[in-house]
């Protein structure tokens, strides 16, 4: 992957991908009149990291549920690898390799890390009820799952909150879990969900090296968030939805720039002096 | 002394082993999944109707049991068919309802025949093949202070038994407790998006948990009808309110907690009535008073725990919390 694969794709909403891991086609989902999310066509592009952003309202994280099964749309089909994931439940979404996090971040926090990290797993024989009162049946696995999930607490820098209860960590902590757990079952793509809400600067860093990191072992990455200095540091490319469309897409320095996105993000007068315009209004 | 003794007595009650073991049932749906199941009194009934109905029918005692486990994990099955994708109030809601459903169908005149009505089964209609089992002497025997039957009714060899099966439903606990399967629950009490998120078919696993405490609270149903008899008004809504204060006294999703609950609960209780019948005179409290003074006696002091103590006797305060 030299060569930059999104070099030929055009700077234009709904643009096709040359190695699409997810598309959305048609995609409608309106709660009473208001419309949430209205996406004509969409696509991600396979070992990236995509950004989706927009201004509050947008419909990114209702977006969001409905790529994971978390929400029904009244319309629309969408795919990830190829395989069509119309109505399938969260839980079947999760075991096709495509994991999500929430903006809420959902560590669960009566249970210690390790036990955290160790539900994120897959292929665990031990969680059918009958092989659950056999531990023979189990033990294995649960030892390779232990040692993946301690390699995976050492890199996110949890190792020492290993037995801690997640209640006893701090906000930005509790993200790094919910991130290393998603990662328990060596998902192919990863939905993060505004990772970077409520986290301490300090953290925030090393956050965005987890994610160039996921990248570089080949996960790919689609994150919702609002800070646009950390979508110009991390992303590949850029997706911005306004009023449940998507309104513009592109890399992440040229993006900004368009007047549709400052249009969303800002207003279309956002630099006209607020007199004139009561002048014209008296005028007409 | 011989209050001492009563209250001792209540320790290895069939009664009390009978509470405990539809206090376990009741821990594998609230203590690890967070299920709030409010009818195990309609549990213990449904299972105690499909022993006794079977063996009065002729049937021998491995296939009244196996009625009695079917017909308590059907009873969860269309329960939480529709109410496990709702929020948990509905199954609340629901159980309670349902649980009042089977009580009222008990004592119908329609279904008399079958159920006795609202006299019940008496137990020499249903008893048989369990004491035909019994390995003591047919007449009373004393071990150490108390004196019970060897092998009819409230007899020792029900105590046997009826102790065996808490010993036996307890490590199943403590087994599936401590399992991936175990841990699937435990994540689901919590938050279960987060467990969908991870690929767990959350629906299934409340089902699972909802049947497995399901059959055990039919366990405990049958252990009390064979130390009493099939009485549907014995089973209302006070026992599944005594059910889960007693889980909640000896802590919730701990393994001994609803035994040590039932035994302190029934002891309490007798000391209360005990003490009470001996200290307050007649003209206070008339005996027919007494009952219900000490079970309010016992009502404040349970306040009390859940105030001062949510998590019981022997609950994990981070673990587990009555609030939030």
């Amino acid at each position: 992957m030299a060569d930059n694969p999104f070099a030929s794709v055009p700077h234009e909403p709904g643009a096709p991908k040359p190695d699409a891991i997810v598309k959305a086609d048609h995609v409608h989902r309106h709660f009473g009149g208001l419309t949430a999310v209205d996406v004509e066509h969409f696509e991600v592009q396979r070992h990236a990291i995509t950004a989706l952003i927009g201004p509050n309202g947008a419909g990114k994280s209702t977006f969001f549920n409905l790529l994971t099964g978390f929400d029904k749309p009244q319309t629309g089909e969408w795919q990830f690898n190829g395989h069509s994931l119309v109505g399938t439940s969260p839980a079947k979404v999760a075991r096709a390799g495509k994991v999500r996090t929430f903006q809420l971040t959902k560590a669960l926090n009566r249970m210690t890390v390790i036990e955290n990290m160790r539900l994120g797993a897959a292929d665990q024989g031990g969680e059918n009820f009958f092989k659950a009162l056999v531990p023979p049946t189990w033990r294995t696995r649960e030892k390779d799952i232990t040692v993946r999930a301690e390699a995976l607490l050492k890199r996110f820098k949890l190792w020492e909150k290993r037995d801690d209860y997640a209640g006893s960590l701090s906000g930005g902590q509790r993200k790094l879990l919910e991130m290393a757990r998603a990662l328990m079952s060596e998902p192919e793509m990863i939905m993060l969900d505004e990772p970077m809400a409520g986290v301490n600067p300090a953290l925030t860093e090393s956050l965005l090296d987890h994610i160039v990191e996921l990248k570089n072992e080949g996960v790919t990455v689609l994150f919702v968030e609002h800070d646009m200095h950390m979508v110009r540091r991390i992303s590949d490319w850029v997706v911005v939805m306004a009023e449940g469309r998507i309104i513009a897409e592109g890399p992440p320095d040229t993006v900004m720039s368009n007047p549709a996105v400052q249009d969303a993000y800002l207003g279309a007068h956002h630099d006209t002096d607020l007199s004139e315009i009561d002048a014209t209004e008296e005028g007409k | 002394m011989e209050i001492l003794l009563d209250a001792l007595a209540e320790v290895f009650a069939p009664t009390t082993a009978a509470f405990a073991i539809a206090a376990i049932g009741l821990n594998f749906h609230f203590g690890l999944t967070g299920l709030l199941n409010m009818g195990v009194a309609g549990f213990m009934l449904v299972g105690m109707y499909g022993y006794a109905i079977t063996t009065q029918n002729g049937a021998p005692i491995w296939l009244a049991i196996i009625v009695a486990c079917a017909a308590a994990a059907t009873f969860a099955v269309i329960l939480g068919w529709p109410t496990l994708k709702l929020r948990g109030d509905y199954l609340a809601i629901a159980t309670i309802a349902a649980a009042e459903l089977v009580r009222y169908l008990g004592r119908s005149q329609s279904l008399q025949p079958l159920t006795g009505g609202s006299t019940g089964i008496r137990g020499n209609e249903f008893k048989f093949t369990f004491e035909a089992l019994s390995p003591f002497p047919n007449e009373n025997i004393t071990i150490l202070f108390w004196t019970y039957h060897g092998t009819l009714s409230s007899s020792w060899w029900l105590r046997v038994v009826a102790w065996l099966l808490v010993a036996l439903f307890a490590f199943t606990f403590w087994q599936l407790a401590r399992s991936p399967w175990g841990r699937v629950l435990k994540g689901i009490r919590e938050d279960e998006d987060a467990v969908r998120s991870l690929g767990k078919n959350v629906y299934s696993y409340k089902m699972q948990a909802l049947v497995i405490g399901g059959v055990i609270c039919a366990f405990g149903g049958v252990v009390w009808a064979l130390g009493n008899s099939v009485q549907p008004d014995s089973m209302g809504r006070p026992t599944t309110f005594w059910i889960w204060t007693l889980l909640l006294l000896g802590g919730a999703a701990t393994v001994f907690g609803p035994i040590l609950g039932s035994i302190l609960f029934w002891v309490s209780l007798v000391v209360v009535r005990q003490v009470a019948s001996s200290v307050i005179p007649d003209t206070w409290l008339s005996p027919i008073e007494l009952e219900p003074f000490s079970l309010v006696l016992v009502g404040i002091t349970l306040m009390c725990l859940v105030i001062f103590r949510p998590q019981g006797v022997l609950g994990n305060k981070r673990e587990l919390a009555l609030n939030g």
